[in-house]
């Protein structure tokens, strides 16, 4: 094993009764990176980060964290890391500053010991400091688990769904928090069904049904993406994805926000046919273009044409 | 540690519902087995069907009313309206007396008297038959001193509890099944709380060893479950003026002891239950409604049949009610008591060891 990375995982599974919740994985994890694991629900993510961080035995495979085993040395592994379960957390009957003073103490350190880990964070929230956790807003209270994860100073952070259900603003500067962390030297593993966010991640993972389809940097994974894309948008949106879809020459169609997007099965499609077949079921204005692929189209083809 | 107990402090004042069952339970509990759950007769309401009318049989009446223990309600006038007084739900007891009462008696001749009672209440009519008995026994001593219709009469005299007061025999009984409510059910409901909740996950994430997460979660409940014996204590002392003949500081001890136990217990429970319902259910079926059963404290155990009997053994709230009576009425001392205590202790012993055992330092998911 690896001394120089962070974490290991080597052919770990995972069962529940007789589902799968994660099919032999392996993969390295590189000290101070972020590093996210994009998916949707069920892909494995939760269970994923339970054997990481030590709360779950994998039935097949081994972990590490920094060298330590997270079966036997589970001792070890707790001290070392800062986990952020997907629910709220938090002690929703005491105060921010309560729980902040709680987490620290059974850390046996103290919020001034480690203030500057948590300053940027903290800074949003000690407003409220003495309002209960239960009354925060969705975005606060991610922002008081983080500080609550961070107050022991972990040399590695794992975030299960830090940011599912938080308003866009709060997302992006929850985002801008994790990238300042980074400069402490702290690896950080973060899990999230927004693949939006994968960009924003120095490496990025793929998970379907247990499994890792796609492992690389944002960048390289949309370099990889080489196929057409094109977005088209008409007067009737919710008749076009069916008829898009029945159009011989599309090979995967799916919306994405106010446009439709289509990969053809060649490398082009005839822009006239196209637009002669929408026109005879009925579209009006109909805007055709080719358009440059994100990070997400490139998952969206993956997930699609693995299945 | 320390901050563990404080937050578990905080979590107790903070949720009204835990207030209110900590606090307002005891007291409501003390004073409703006090005074409302009572087996002595008082001012039981009787009708009288007076055949006689003379001036024996008015005597009889009054001693009957001048004890205190019955309002003569009713007249009766003839043996049909016998059933409809009974029909109306406002006596509980007939008295009939026979023609002729005061002849009869100066006669020296034997004569009986009627006692009708409403018997579906049995134990009341039972009480309420034989004190009346008791009130006749009197009233045929009286008229005729040196009658030997009488030749051997019954002296019985109450030990530890004269008076017969009820209280005497709710009070340990309550104190016993309130400990076991607020350690047992208590315990075991805030730490499926912590699992409901998902902040066990973050706890078994930090370097907090299983019994530090116990001893945090217990300590609390130990000193509010000993404030509560406390109040119980004064209140049935203040009010019922129940005595504590034995040593105080033996009850506080022996106390603490079965407090420990029950813990114990509620810590048992919740390694078995994963949310809050199911530790409040599995408290009130496997710990209150036995220690209220077979505890001996509303039915007496000797009563049982002996499967139920050797099952009551198991009941830790058993050997502490004979603990507390022995040490409250009886003023015994641990000379005598160390058999149950021992018991209490070896049963404490067994649920610590069993729910460390079963602590889990990782989550268990089906």
């Amino acid at each position: 094993m690896n001394s120089e990375m962070a974490v290991c995982a080597n052919a770990l599974s995972k069962f529940y009764q007789d589902k799968k919740a994660l099919d032999s994985l392996s993969f390295e994890i590189e000290m101070g990176s972020l590093f996210g694991f994009i998916g949707p629900d069920g892909a494995g993510k939760t269970s994923l980060f339970r054997i990481l961080n030590s709360l779950l035995i994998p039935d097949g495979g081994t972990a590490s964290i920094l060298g330590f085993d997270t079966v036997k040395d589970y001792k070890q592994i707790r001290r070392i890391i800062g986990y952020m379960p997907g629910r709220f957390s938090l002690y929703q009957d005491l105060t921010v500053e309560e729980n902040l003073k709680f987490f620290a103490g059974i850390f046996k350190t103290t919020i001034k010991e480690n203030y500057h880990l948590i300053e940027d964070i903290y800074r949003h929230i000690e407003p409220f400091k003495n309002r209960k956790a239960g009354k925060l807003s969705g975005g606060m209270k991610q922002k008081l688990a983080l500080s609550c994860a961070l107050i022991h100073k972990p040399e590695v952070l794992i975030l299960d769904e830090p940011t599912t259900g938080v308003d866009a603003v709060s997302r992006g500067e929850f985002w801008e928090m994790l990238q300042k962390l980074k400069t402490q030297n702290i690896t950080i593993l973060v899990s999230t069904p927004y693949m939006d966010e994968a960009s924003l991640c120095d490496e990025v993972a793929l998970m379907q049904e247990g499994k890792i389809m796609q492992r690389a940097t944002p960048e390289r994974i949309i370099e990889a993406f080489n196929e057409t894309l094109w977005s088209v948008q008409s007067d009737k949106m919710f008749e076009l994805l069916s008829h898009l879809s029945s159009f011989p020459e599309i090979r995967l169609v799916y919306r994405s926000g106010d446009h439709i997007c289509f990969i053809p099965r060649k490398q082009s499609v005839e822009e006239k046919n196209l637009l002669a077949y929408l026109e005879n079921l009925g579209h009006q204005s109909v805007k055709l273009k080719q358009i440059k692929p994100t990070i997400e189209d490139s998952f969206i083809y993956q997930m699609q044409t693995q299945n | 540690m320390k901050g563990f107990v404080v937050k578990e402090f905080l979590h107790i004042f903070r949720d009204h519902r835990t207030m209110l069952i900590l606090f307002g339970m005891p007291i409501a509990q003390v004073l409703l087995f006090g005074f409302a759950i009572t087996n002595e007769i008082n001012h039981a309401s009787i009708a009288v069907f007076d055949k006689a009318r003379d001036s024996k049989s008015l005597e009889l009446q009054q001693k009957l009313t001048a004890s205190g223990y019955f309002d003569i309600n009713m007249q009766l006038e003839n043996t049909k309206s016998i059933e409809k007084a009974f029909q109306s739900g406002k006596v509980k007891e007939i008295v009939v007396i026979p023609p002729q009462f005061e002849k009869t008696l100066e006669l020296g001749q034997p004569t009986t008297i009627q006692l009708i009672n409403d018997a579906s209440d049995p134990n009341t009519a039972n009480l309420i038959s034989s004190y009346t008995s008791a009130i006749l026994m009197d009233f045929a001593a009286s008229i005729n001193p040196q009658a030997n219709s009488l030749p051997v009469t019954t002296e019985t005299t109450m030990l530890y509890n004269p008076e017969l007061k009820g209280v005497f025999m709710f009070v340990p009984g309550t104190i016993t099944i309130l400990l076991m409510l607020v350690s047992a059910m208590m315990t075991s409901i805030s730490i499926a709380r912590e699992k409901e909740m998902g902040t066990m996950e973050v706890l078994l994430i930090s370097p907090l060893k299983p019994y530090q997460i116990i001893l945090g979660k217990v300590l609390p409940y130990v000193v509010f479950s000993f404030v509560n014996a406390m109040v119980i204590l004064i209140l049935a002392y203040s009010i019922f003026e129940m005595p504590v003949n034995g040593s105080l500081l033996l009850l506080l001890a022996e106390s603490l002891l079965f407090i420990l136990m029950a813990l114990a217990m509620g810590l048992f429970i919740s390694t078995v239950s994963n949310s809050q319902q199911t530790a409040m259910l599995l408290s009130m079926f496997a710990l209150m409604l036995p220690t209220i059963l077979l505890s001996g404290f509303v039915f007496p155990v000797e009563n049982m049949p002996l499967a139920l009997q050797w099952l009551s053994h198991l009941m830790p709230s058993k050997w502490f009610i004979i603990i507390v009576k022995s040490i409250m009425l009886k003023g015994l001392g641990i000379a005598y008591l160390w058999q149950e205590t021992l018991i209490i202790l070896l049963m404490a012993f067994i649920f610590i060891i069993l729910s460390i055992k079963k602590f889990e330092v990782r989550l268990k998911l089906k």
